[in-house]
């Protein structure tokens, strides 16, 4: 162990070296790195370390807490796993991107003060989005494109509400913030960006089926289960994320129905599972607190290994659409057995790890007496049951058979969906070391008579109507197509209007100048009315305006250069 | 070789109706049996809605079905064709 040194360097330090071994080397190391980064986060003492003065501020770069502590450890075995099964994959690149990002979110979760936070924060974009563009595609590029843009939007957003607050309490720790300054909100969006807030939620079902197949399971490892945690510690309590939260478990729902691009599924349900977290922040109470959390750590387990199935699927037959799949339950039985554990885990089946987590949010809120969340997120229950449940499995392995024989994925793959199908079952049955790692102590007894009873009534029920709703032949088919999201936005309308724009006649182009000359006139005659030497706004002191102003506009010029 | 790969892949389980059906009842059963539970396992409630007999079955029910009705009418909105934004 090296005294104060956060385990992500272990991880940054190993990426940088990993080009100068051989492929056999380089399997090894990679095994080992998250071990040896668990052993450094274990050997460390709780408290700040690692601190560095620059400037005039603290950077803390280890900060060990209850808090940080279950998410880093469960960032290093999702690193360990995600690393077991892409032990095949023979692209040193990647291993680096996998590396890189991991370690970043590590560091991320571990860092004290919102300028190394910032740092990591960026670092996972930056790295992610190698795993998009190693698919290498024409589509994978752009759409990698598009989601380094609005992840650095996000980064921006960070470092200038860090920025705001530095200046104003001349300390840059990351605590616990309340919303009522421009810097708090600012620095709310850009944890909502990586949250996928609704609206805000686009970039990952746009860019996650696009990753190649170990890619996406990193992606959805680590970034938003790492601002799920920026979350818990900057904003727990903010009672404003409580309908956002109940809005994001509901609507992507309606498109995991329609939508056939199983990895975008899955990508549309991780949406559904991290609005779930985002109401336990919101709600506050520590039994609600500790849910969001035990449900961040399910999430990586359970949307991890149902990836992983969907990615051998990807991986053996080319495809992850629901249209072209079908049957393969004859040629890969582990998978399905592996994807089928993963998809009880995330419905909260009884026994699997998404019912003693799950079930702490919703009792969270309806002891504090919100029956309309409460409402929805019990639709939201039954409906992941259904997209992700039912319909993952259904349509990949079972379904009509597509004709489509193949070989079970590889070894490494297959003892990675195995470890994972083994905590699932493990924390469903037993979930007290789980719960011994929440940063409260958990009252919340999850096997209770009447807990197991409406669950599974819920469950069966919503199992009862996608058979009736299959055999009467009402339930819509896996289609072909592209559903509209609000990426339609700025990847249809936005470049249209500008087009447009750009193709208007001449004297049309003259006149619009002429009164954009004017508006600007009579703009600038109101800033001087306003701020001139008598205007009322003239006292105020500008220079915190003034940066947030900066950000805005260069966000919007990072975005106009990209359309 | 060629043929008994091909009966092999006819016998598989699910190919078979009856197995499908056998699926299909023990779902019906669980529901059933569930259902009646209701009746004995006494439940606190939070809300007096929670409190109708029955309540979660129903919900999860109503819910599944609400949601691809209303999913279906969403597609035609939102469906667009493959290469869309290419």
């Amino acid at each position: 162990m090296i005294e104060g040194m956060t385990p992500a360097a272990i991880f940054i330090a190993g990426a940088l070296l990993l080009p100068f071994f051989c492929d056999r080397a380089q399997k090894a190391l990679l095994l080992i790195i998250p071990v040896l980064g668990l052993w450094q986060l274990y050997a460390s003492p709780t408290g700040d370390a690692g601190v560095i003065n620059f400037l005039d501020y603290h950077i803390i770069t280890l900060r060990i807490d209850a808090l940080s502590l279950v998410f880093a450890t469960i960032f290093l075995v999702a690193a360990f796993v995600v690393a077991l099964y892409s032990l095949h994959v023979r692209d040193t690149m990647q291993h680096i991107a996998m590396l890189m990002t991991a370690g970043a979110a590590i560091g991320a979760t571990l860092a004290g003060d919102m300028i190394s936070l910032f740092v990591f924060w960026e670092l996972t974009a930056v790295a992610s989005v190698v795993l998009i563009w190693a698919r290498r595609t024409e589509r994978s590029y752009s759409a990698g494109m598009r989601y380094l843009v609005i992840q650095m939007i996000s980064g921006l957003l960070l470092l200038s509400g860090a920025v705001l607050i530095a200046r104003t309490t001349g300390s840059v720790e990351f605590t616990h913030m309340s919303l009522n300054s421009p810097a708090s909100w600012t620095i709310f969006l850009g944890f909502g960006i990586k949250c996928a807030f609704p609206l805000l939620h686009n970039w990952m079902q746009d860019a996650y089926p696009e990753a190649t197949v170990t890619g996406t399971v990193v992606l959805g490892s680590f970034t938003t289960k790492m601002a799920i945690y920026a979350l818990a510690r900057g904003f727990a309590g903010e009672s404003l994320l409580i309908p956002i939260g109940a809005l994001m478990t509901a609507f992507p729902i309606f498109y995991a129905v329609i939508e056939n691009d199983l990895r975008r599924v899955l990508a549309y349900s991780l949406n559904n599972q991290l609005g779930f977290m985002v109401v336990g922040i919101g709600l506050g109470t520590e039994m609600a607190i500790n849910g969001a959390i035990a449900h961040a750590v399910n999430n990586i387990l359970f949307k991890g290994l149902l990836l992983m199935t969907m990615g051998a699927v990807l991986l053996r037959t080319g495809t992850a659409r629901g249209s072209e799949l079908g049957g393969l339950y004859k040629s890969m039985p582990w998978t399905t057995g592996f994807c089928l554990v993963g998809a009880a885990s995330i419905s909260a089946f009884p026994l699997f790890a998404g019912f003693v987590s799950k079930g702490m949010i919703l009792a969270a809120a309806a002891d504090q007496g919100h029956w309309f969340v409460w409402l929805v997120l019990l639709f939201a229950s039954a409906g992941v049951f259904h997209h992700s449940g039912i319909k993952i499995p259904y349509f990949a392995f079972f379904a009509h058979d597509s004709g489509i024989r193949c070989r079970e994925a590889p070894l490494n793959m297959l003892v990675a969906m195995g470890i994972l199908a083994f905590l699932c079952i493990f924390i469903g049955v037993y979930p007290y070391v789980l719960y011994a790692m929440l940063p409260f102590g958990v009252t919340y007894i999850p096997y209770t008579a009447e807990h197991v009873m409406t669950q599974m009534q819920l469950l069966l029920f919503s199992a009862l109507a996608f058979t009736l709703l299959m055999r009467t032949g009402i339930y819509p088919p896996e289609l072909r197509s592209t559903n509209l999201d609000f990426d339609w936005i700025y990847r249809r309308l936005i470049p249209l209007v500008m087009r447009k724009a750009s193709g208007l006649s001449e004297a049309v182009q003259y006149k619009m100048a002429r009164a954009a000359r004017t508006a600007a006139s009579n703009a600038a005659g109101l800033i001087y009315h306003l701020h001139g030497p008598a205007g009322a706004l003239a006292r105020t002191p500008p220079v915190r305006i003034t940066i947030l102003w900066v950000a805005v506009l260069l966000a919007a010029t990072l975005l106009l250069c990209y359309l | 070789m060629q043929h008994t790969e091909q009966n092999k892949d006819e016998l598989a389980w699910l190919d078979q109706p009856a197995n499908v059906r056998r699926i299909v009842y023990t779902l019906y059963a669980g529901c059933a049996l569930f259902a009646l539970l209701d009746l004995l396992v006494p439940r606190e409630s939070h809300f007096f809605f929670e409190a109708w007999p029955g309540f979660f079955a129903w919900y999860g029910l109503l819910a599944c079905v609400g949601l691809v009705l209303a999913a279906k009418v969403l597609r035609k909105l939102l469906i667009r064709r493959e290469h869309y934004y290419d």
